[in-house]
């Protein structure tokens, strides 16, 4: 990307030092950090124009409203939806997950049908799911992977053949491994089969542009922290007509059409499955995020990241000693990786002196850990601000922690 | 270039860590738990066998973990050996505020063979590791199911 310098002299945190050394942040993956607009928003908000929205009949709350409700036309664009009603706010993708396995889940899907998952999926889409197979009679699925990391697609399809399945819910991109999934197959075969699909984009989102109509996917999630946006909101995208079928989720203000002790009626998509007052500056932040990475455009951020992973896996292999974890065709901007002499705890606190910042542990799936034999790995992840000189920090104070261990 | 990072990883440390001296199971034992931290995927399972008159006799363990895990359960096998079942608990006192808070005020020679690992208490994140082992030895003179692990704290 030509104007790096630019996009990272917009993230004020880079500036920051690490017990005396310049911050090398590699973990981006597990949140990302948040450029000047999103901040802005945020406190301009807090200090102009706050009111609480959808209630309110004066010229704050009004004013608010429209900024909380640009940010679902911003999400909406971003999905490339049909529909802005189709954009529901949620905390973060995990509960955009535990949304569907309870709504979806509970309300259309009927005992003895099939949930199908993958085996590098996230704790957030395990977790939902087994309660939802605990509670309403669901029988959960795992689609395998094979050993270089990338979806089994027979025995994907496989799993779907009786017709039992009602809904795949499956990574869009692992948080460990870096790989894509082939979401327009994926759809493909589901729906040929009677399946709806739901994607988790908590990682794909901030890597690439994601056309729910094009990928003919049903439902959508991802998390604004990890899309350089504020914690605190998520979207849930999902067609217009399931959501129209599905019941709420949780009950309470704002979710009503009316109320009486013997009866309520719901609002109407998105309001039902929105309960109580929402992240109101959290989506404001989330308007500022998406538009400045639409701003730099996926293309851009696309290959910038494509440069920055091929990069690194070429100087992560050839430190003796390292092993890359995953290695798919079709993967993003998150290496995951060990080292023989060294747990990956130990090369954290290690980086960390040296003030590079990267993740280490189960990354919130230990089933995959299982599947690849490991307990934990290390893993660096890169994002808009990340530069090839980072990686070469990276790489250079992993030969030394080697050297360190020996 | 890790200067600033060798009162964690000591000589003794390192040295532990490339060769655990008490790393096995033992064939025959009267109590057995297993530790998990499920922040970070350390895993570890220990055995003790006890004496007639109750103190522990021999221990033996298996960890799956980052170095310091690892080498705290090595160190606290010598630590234990031979120590009544009380004795330990106060052990395992006085070594978490070691590793807590770097400070021993009631420190005991038994606490000598865990010095090495005193500067733990620098590494916030890293105190989970150093005590694992030691949640694991404790559920195991609880008599807690060794199928259900203790958890780190
Ligand atoms: C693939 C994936 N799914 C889901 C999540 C959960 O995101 P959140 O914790 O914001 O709900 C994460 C991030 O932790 C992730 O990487």
């Amino acid at each position: 990307m030509t104007d790096l310098a630019r996009i990272r002299a917009d993230f004020p945190i880079l500036n920051e030092t690490v017990r005396g050394k310049k911050l090398v942040f590699l973990d981006s993956a597990a949140s990302a950090q948040k450029p000047r607009p999103v901040i802005d928003a945020m406190v301009h908000a807090m200090e102009h124009q706050y009111a609480n929205i959808h209630r309110g009949l004066h010229w704050m709350s009004e004013r608010t409203t429209d900024a909380y409700e640009a940010a679902r036309d911003a999400a909406a664009g971003l999905l490339n939806a049909r529909d802005r009603h189709e954009i529901i706010f949620t905390r973060n993708s995990t509960e955009a997950m535990n949304l569907m396995a309870h709504s979806f889940g509970r309300g259309m899907l009927k005992p003895g049908q099939a949930v199908v998952i993958s085996a590098m999926e996230h704790h957030s889409n395990i977790i939902p799911w087994q309660m939802l197979r605990d509670a309403h009679g669901i029988e959960l699925r795992v689609a395998p992977i094979t050993d270089a990391g990338e979806l089994d697609m027979p025995a994907f399809t496989a799993l779907l053949a009786d017709g039992k399945v009602g809904l795949v819910a499956i990574t869009h991109m692992s948080n460990v491994l870096g790989t894509y999934t082939p979401a327009e197959r994926i759809t493909q075969i589901a729906h040929a089969r009677g399946a709806k699909v739901m994607f988790d984009g908590s990682q794909a989102i901030v890597h690439r542009r994601i056309d729910v109509q094009a990928i003919d996917a049903d439902f959508y999630c991802f998390t604004g922290h990890k899309l350089y946006g504020p914690t605190g909101i998520g979207v849930l995208w999902g067609r217009r007509e399931l959501l129209d079928a599905m019941p709420p989720f949780m009950g309470g203000g704002d979710m009503i059409s009316s109320v009486s002790y013997e009866r309520s009626t719901w609002a109407e998509v998105p309001h039902k499955f929105e309960a109580g007052t929402p992240a109101i500056i959290e989506g404001i932040g989330l308007k500022a995020a998406i538009d400045y990475v639409q701003a730099i455009g996926y293309d851009a951020i696309a290959a910038h990241e494509a440069a920055l992973t091929d990069h690194a896996l070429a100087r992560l292999s050839a430190i003796e000693g390292i092993t890359i974890i995953g290695r798919a065709q079709d993967r993003g901007g998150v290496v995951s990786f060990t080292l023989d002499r060294a747990h990956a705890h130990d090369i954290a606190t290690l980086l960390d002196r040296q003030g590079i910042a990267v993740r280490a542990g189960h990354h919130c799936a230990e089933p995959l850990m299982r599947r690849l034999g490991l307990d934990s790995t290390a893993r660096a992840s890169f994002g808009i601000y990340t530069t090839p000189d980072e990686i070469d920090a990276l790489a250079d104070t992993l030969t030394k922690i080697r050297e360190f261990f020996a | 270039m890790f200067d600033d990072v060798r009162d964690l990883y000591n000589q003794t440390i390192l040295t532990r860590g490339r060769a655990p001296q008490h790393m096995h199971r033992l064939a025959a034992f009267d109590a057995s738990a297993k530790g998990d931290n499920p922040m970070c995927g350390d895993r570890v399972e220990v055995w003790l066998k006890y004496a007639e008159d109750g103190a522990i006799a021999e221990t033996g363990y298996l960890a799956r973990g980052c170095e310091i895990s690892v080498v705290s359960a090595d160190l606290m096998v010598e630590a234990v050996q031979g120590q009544s079942p009380a004795d330990t608990k106060a052990l395992f006192t006085a070594f978490r505020t070691l590793v807590q808070t770097g400070e021993c005020p009631d420190c005991t020679p038994a606490l000598a063979p865990l010095q090495p690992l005193s500067a733990v208490h620098k590494y916030a994140s890293r105190v989970k590791c150093a005590t694992l082992p030691w949640l694991a030895l404790l559920a195991a003179l609880d008599g807690v199911n060794p199928s259900k692990p203790a958890s780190s704290e």
